[in-house]
């Protein structure tokens, strides 16, 4: 009897719980809304699956409690009813499947013409590097990796030259253009993950992976480090800013290519533009 | 290859269908170095449970952590990556799966198929010290210099061998190596379970007489024979790699300033081979759980299970199908996208036999005569957490939701729900329920219900709200979470909460180990077949059941083993070995009679 | 990993197919009586032990087909040289021949109850076996001495990983084999040996088998042969 009642209860303040929660996704800040729909359409499917499992078993358990003279019916099995509940799980697992495998597609497939922004994790910290004038972004190695050239790009590639590096942990980006994120690491697996944008991807040494992600929204966003670094992996944070066009460029300005930065201090100071910040 | 040739000579002419069995002859042999499945599964059991013990406090320590930052002053960064890493290797690894297949399977495998033992009892007995050593070195960790691995329980290089990371010293060596005991010993056991059902069933015990709980088991043995070795050759690539400096999964690294002299190795592989072990290994646990929390219901519930047949397949299928799943924990670890796609599917479509489990225990209750028995109720328990964690997998099953939820709190959330807390209540209901067969007794009654009650509301108040956490985006493996930007302060009262339930629930724990002692003594005697129980061990000639279990002659089987309420029948239950009324008539009946 | 994917989907054809035979289908509430329509099969200790070790080598196999498919993926990475083998494993492998062989004859001696053939056999197959082990250690040798350090190459780190997993495999065959052996030195039958000697024999022509496969893979004949059947079916 109590036990019924509480299963019943059980339900509901799970339901409960979930419809008062204050905990639930931020604000998302990119084109990632498909993912909070499939993710939204499975709580519905999966929640109501919930319920009714539970709260039929909490009626058979009321319904069918032992009293004397009762006895349990003798059935081995019921091959329509089986068939029947396999083709309605069968359906809606259908139904979910179906459009995360759509949305699968379009994150893992770039648009043409999405800017290339490179991730640099390292123990933990951030880096960035975005491809200078010749919109490319020169060839990095771990082995190229010094004091002067934390994230290895190599000395000798002139693709890279003008590459422009940022370091310290913050990254601008411009509202509403689409941005590959290519990811990197020099030591330990990290993970980009900005909660507002939905995405998220492990960052492998040795290999370079990505996704990418329109930010919809102007803000600045907390970055965080989503996989196991080592000891200082909850402290591996950044920030995202995200900002209208113009202020992207004025910001973009102000960074320094690769040369720059590895020229010795004297030339540098010759060839550093007006209110250029000194390399880092 | 050790020792196949033993037992297979010399007594092979004279005893005609009988496995002679060793005869023990002091108390060292009858109760230490035993060959008896029933005594391995208790050591088993015990020393399961007393790791168990030491994660268990882990726990608390991580949850106090999470809660109460810098409460504990001895719970640095370090420290709590370590106590993450062995709390999470020695519950999946060292508690659920040896208490499954080394304690219930020992137990029950020769009991409920009419065997008077495992087919190879010394390889049995080798099975489990090479456990308790493989434990024995686990435990080491805490006790060598720089202490246990803080890996994290996947050990994904190159981080578990940087310098960089606690117990990179010594903590990485001692886990690989138990790993690869524990991997040694289990095979020898494994290959007892499994040998044991294929030719130690008695006269008339076929496949498909078989109960669930043997089924559970023995399918989760021959994944677990096919799947460790993954982790074994991991584990082997891996030590080269750390003892070695060879580059099998080691990159190009720049550790502390400095590049290491590894290159071009994969951490992605060690991934593939981590998880081809890890995922089975869920099912590993969860079959032998299905299996037994069908017997649990059905005894309880008075009533045959609903659907035998399709109980039986879908636990073979969910088997077959759990091995092309692995990839789906590596949805966002970088390879090569276009899996996602594949493994997905596979993911979800091994959903549907899961769901069809769970509908025919629900259905078997339908029309039943349930009695509120604490196994019952641990049963039911599991139905409500398996079901949540079940469906909670089909978020992080379906590849492009996995991306947001990943490497959260709501991963943390789910699989503790699904192969932690579902698990446990069934052992814990398993344990109530055979209690009586192992000692003569029963477990005291009102203790029981009490600890059901807080533990299973405990439990699901420590990991229902925890996915909401995860929603919200708060990872994992955070040793503290305090600061994050979009993180409301009313997290962190959720925190708290989660933290005291936890505490409760864990001293929860020590009631039952209380009344399992309490109860050797004290508790009312249950004589053979307490719960009125189909199967061959509640039939017993003795309880506790002595060393050969069956007397003079092994049980014949006439019937399946769910022969509850028949009609016409004035008991509810007719035992696996009764002929039933009218014996001699009793012919096999053709399909016609239905 | 598709070479363990492919040896898992022969295990679970032959599970599928030996479960449907033992009656997967059938109804068993419907079926009383003792034999509830399936063969009983009595426990006998010679064939308890020869399931025994069929499950063992399927479990030694899904071993080295996780090392094979490791070996593969690593290898398809750029950094990756292959080994010059020394040609002493062409002798060690004939070595490994003639053990099997001595044991089969062994085996078949044991069947037609020749003690002597046993005794040939076996000590005969043991000490080729040890050979065997001792040619594999003498190949380590020359490969060290020749600069194939095991960690400065992948191809080295395998090559070294995968001989020595075969190796412990045979040296706790020769284990088994010594007890056996033993056993006969101390006077058993030919009766009593025949499950022993069958067992081991079985036991090394799976050893065989298995280093053939490594070696084809080590020589890359393997890699060749799927090479050319690929060009010839695109």
């Amino acid at each position: 009897m109590l036990i019924a009642i509480i299963l019943a209860l059980v339900v509901a303040g799970s339901i409960l719980f979930h419809v008062l929660s204050p905990w639930w996704f931020t604000p998302i800040a990119s084109n990632w809304g498909y993912i909070d729909d499939t993710i939204n359409l499975t709580f519905w499917i999966t929640g109501a699956v919930f319920a009714a499992v539970v709260l039929f078993m909490a009626y058979c358990v009321w319904r069918f409690r032992h009293r004397p003279g009762h006895r349990a019916a003798y059935e081995p099995e019921n091959k329509r009813l089986e068939t029947w509940l396999a083709v309605v799980t069968g359906v809606g697992v259908a139904a979910m499947l179906a459009p995360g495998l759509v949305v699968w597609g379009q994150y893992i497939t770039v648009p043409a013409g999405a800017a290339s922004v490179e991730v640099v994790g390292q123990q933990w910290q951030w880096a960035y590097r975005l491809p200078g004038k010749d919109g490319r972004l020169g060839v990095a190695d771990t082995r190229a990796v010094s004091a002067e050239n934390p994230i290895g790009i190599d000395p000798n590639d002139p693709a890279g030259q003008d590459d422009i590096v940022v370091q310290g942990g913050e990254i601008h980006l411009p509202v509403g253009k689409p941005v590959a994120l290519l990811l990197r690491s020099v030591d330990a697996v990290h993970n980009f993950f900005v909660p507002e944008f939905r995405a998220k991807m492990d960052m492998i040494p040795g290999s370079v992976t990505y996704y990418w992600v329109t930010p919809t929204r102007t803000g600045t966003f907390e970055v965080l480090c989503a996989e196991l670094c080592g000891v200082g992996h909850p402290y591996m944070r950044g920030t995202v800013v995200v900002e209208a066009e113009a202020d992207y460029q004025a910001w973009l300005d102000q960074q320094q290519t690769f040369k720059q930065l590895t020229t010795p201090a004297t030339t540098s100071a010759l060839e550093t533009r007006a209110g250029a910040r000194p390399p880092l | 290859m050790v020792d196949l040739t033993h037992g297979g000579d010399g007594h092979a002419a004279g005893h005609a269908g009988e496995l002679e069995l060793y005869h023990p002859t002091s108390w060292v042999t009858k109760y230490v170095f035993s060959q008896d499945a029933k005594v391995i599964a208790i050591q088993y059991g015990t020393t399961a449970m007393a790791i168990g013990l030491v994660a268990l406090v882990l726990s608390w320590l991580m949850r106090i952590q999470l809660a109460y930052p810098g409460a504990l002053p001895f719970i640095d960064a370090d420290r709590y990556y370590q106590f993450i890493t062995m709390h999470g290797m020695i519950m999946v690894v060292y508690l659920l799966t040896a208490v499954f297949l080394g304690g219930f399977g020992n137990y029950l495998i020769p009991l409920m198929l009419g065997a008077r033992d495992m087919m190879f009892p010394y390889l049995n007995m080798l099975s489990y010290w090479i456990y308790l050593l493989a434990v024995l070195v686990l435990a080491a960790g805490f006790f060598v210099p720089g202490g246990p691995t803080g890996a994290g329980w996947t050990l994904y290089p190159p981080q578990a061998i940087l310098a960089n990371t606690p117990g990179q010293q010594w903590g990485i060596i001692i886990m690989l190596v138990s790993l690869m005991l524990f991997i040694i010993g289990f095979t020898m056991g494994g290959l007892n379970y499994v040998v044991t059902v294929l030719q130690g069933r008695t006269k008339g015990m076929t496949l498909m007489r078989m109960p669930l709980t043997v089924w559970g088991i023995f399918t989760a043995t021959v994944m677990a024979l096919l799947a460790f070795p993954a982790l074994f050759v991991g584990a082997v690539m891996m030590l080269f790699d750390r003892l070695f400096g060879t580059s099998f999964f080691m990159p190009s690294i720049i550790a502390m300033g400095e590049p290491l002299d590894t290159a071009g190795g994969s951490p992605i592989l060690f991934q593939h081979l981590f998880w081809f072990f890890g995922h089975p290994e869920v099912y590993i646990v969860a079959l032998p759980a299905f299996g037994i929390v069908s017997d649990l219901i059905s005894t309880h519930a008075r009533k045959n299970i609903f659907g035998y047949r399709m109980m039986v397949w879908a636990i073979v299928i969910i088997g077959a199908l759990s091995f092309v799943v692995w990839a789906h924990h590596m949805y966002v670890s970088g390879m090569n996208p276009g899996f996602g796609f594949f493994f997905a599917t596979t993911t979800l479509i091994i959903a549907v036999p899961t769901a069809l489990k769970v509908y025919n225990w629900v259905l078997t209750l339908w029309r039943g005569d349930i009695h509120f028995t604490v196994p019952m109720l641990f049963a039911l328990g599991f139905i409500v957490t398996f079901v949540n964690g079940g469906l909670t997998g089909l978020f992080l099953g379906n590849v492009v939701v996995d991306v947001p939820l990943s490497d959260t709190m709501f991963v943390v959330a789910h699989f503790h729900m699904v192969m932690g807390v579902a698990p446990i209540l069934v052992i814990f209901g398993a344990i109530y329920h055979w209690y009586p067969k192992m000692t003569g007794r029963m477990l005291n009654d009102a203790m029981g219900k009490i600890h059901f009650w807080v533990t299973f509301l405990g439990a699901y108040a420590v990991f229902f709200p925890m996915h909401y956490l995860g929603l919200l985006g708060v990872p994992r493996r955070y040793f503290e979470s305090g600061d994050i930007s979009f993180v409301p302060p009313s997290a962190h009262t959720l925190n708290e909460f989660m933290t005291i339930a936890a505490l409760i629930v864990g001293a929860a724990q020590m009631l039952f180990l209380f009344n399992l002692v309490w109860s050797l003594r004290h508790g009312k005697p249950s004589g053979g077949n307490p719960w009125g129980a189909t199967t061959l061990e509640w039939q017993t000639p003795e309880t506790p059941p002595p060393h050969g279990n069956w007397g003079a002659e092994r049980p014949v089987v006439y019937r399946w083993a769910y022969d509850y309420s028949v009609p016409g029948m004035a008991k509810d239950f007719l035992a696996q070995n009764d002929p039933g009324p009218g014996a001699a008539a009793a012919a096999p009946v053709g399909e016609g009679a239905r | 990993m598709s070479v363990i994917l492919v040896f898992l989907l022969a295990v679970v054809i032959v599970v599928f197919a030996w479960l449907v035979r033992q009656g997967l289908f059938s109804k068993p509430w419907l079926e009383v009586g003792v034999a509830g329509g399936v063969p009983i099969v009595e426990p006998s200790a010679p064939k308890a032990a020869r399931v025994g070790l069929a499950v063992f080598l399927v479990v030694v196999g899904s071993l080295f087909a996780l090392t094979v498919s490791a070996y593969l993926m690593r290898a398809g990475l750029g950094d990756w040289r292959p080994v010059r083998l020394p040609g002493i494993l062409y002798v060690n492998t004939f070595t490994l021949l003639v053990s099997s062989l001595a044991l089969e004859t062994a085996r078949t001696g044991a069947r037609r109850g020749d003690f002597d053939s046993v005794r040939t056999g076996l000590i005969a197959g043991g000490f080729t076996a040890l050979l065997f082990l001792v040619g594999q250690l003498v190949a380590w040798r020359q490969l060290n001495e020749e600069g194939y350090y095991l960690a400065s190459n992948p191809a080295n780190a395998f090559f070294y990983l995968v001989t020595a997993l075969h190796g412990v495999h045979v040296a706790g065959g020769l284990v088994a084999l010594g007890r056996v052996t033993g056993r006969m030195l101390r006077g058993a039958g030919v009766a009593a040996l025949r499950t022993g000697v069958g067992l081991c024999a079985t036991y090394w022509h799976a050893l065989l088998l298995i280093w053939l496969v490594l070696l084809g893979l080590l020589t890359s004949w393997i890699g060749d042969f799927i090479l050319i059947c690929r060009q010839l079916l695109s």
